[in-house]
């Protein structure tokens, strides 16, 4: 059995409610991003729209959202095929060394994220 | 002691030998277009990265995704968000207890995959 200390929320409602209110969130995002780049843009409309106040928080608030997001959903797939009942006991040592991969990866992209917007 | 009947009853959970319904399929999809995501996630960085960088750089790009291989990774990203999105609002509108019978699961799993589908070639033909 694969108990979930290492959930989100270490909760396993709080993050049924976390993946729900974060997907709506990036639903809304990339819907933004897409209407923008329906028609095309240049380069100054772009990089005028990335320097308003509102698109940076929504930015971030997006980003943030995917790191939870992405923990979640990589956690239900990990824990679902990296266990030690599908694989012996090396299923716990893959899904500790993914999880911390995964974690390392969204430390990665928020940080990311944020040097491009303030960089 | 009365025998408990469950445990005389065949199992069979390979899942290998069984034929999956599509609201198995619409499932899996929907995982594994949420991983191709989450790597995809490093590609759609590195283009804001690079498209908000310089005048330079968002025009090399625009040349750089002239490019077919580039294209394809695109809408290859573009596809898994299509599918992951349209599964995901599925999925809420199956959380306010609509379709949540088997009807209305394969019902729901067929819409998911027709619109994306639809989605899908217009998004291809919107990047080509």
């Amino acid at each position: 059995m694969v108990r979930a200390v290492t959930s989100f929320g270490r909760s396993g409602l709080s993050d049924w409610l976390l993946q729900r209110v974060t997907a709506v969130i990036l639903v809304a995002y990339f819907l933004c991003i897409g209407a923008s780049l329906l028609g095309g843009v240049s380069y100054a409309e772009w990089k005028s729209m990335f320097e308003g106040t509102a698109m940076r928080i929504f930015t971030l608030l997006a980003v943030l959202s995917l790191a939870a997001h992405a923990w979640i959903g990589m956690w239900s797939v990990g824990t679902d095929y990296l266990t030690e009942r599908l694989m012996g006991k090396t299923g716990n040592v893959l899904r500790l060394a993914y999880q911390i991969g995964c974690g390392l990866v969204i430390f990665v992209y928020v940080i990311w994220t944020i040097q491009i917007l303030w960089g | 002691m009365v025998p408990n009947v469950k445990d005389n009853r065949p199992v069979n959970l390979d899942i290998g030998t069984m034929r999956l319904p599509i609201t198995a399929w619409a499932s899996i999809t929907h995982r594994a277009s949420g991983v191709l995501l989450f790597v995809g996630m490093a590609v759609l960085l590195w283009l804001l990265d690079v498209s908000l960088h310089s005048a330079e750089s968002f025009a090399s790009l625009s040349d750089c995704l002239d490019n077919v291989f580039a294209k394809l990774v695109i809408w290859a990203v573009v596809s898994g968000l299509i599918y992951h999105t349209l599964a995901g609002i599925k999925h809420l509108i199956m959380d306010f207890g609509i379709g949540e019978t088997m009807e209305g699961g394969v019902l729901g799993a067929r819409i998911v995959i027709a619109l994306s589908v639809v989605l899908i070639i217009i998004a291809g033909a919107w990047i080509w």
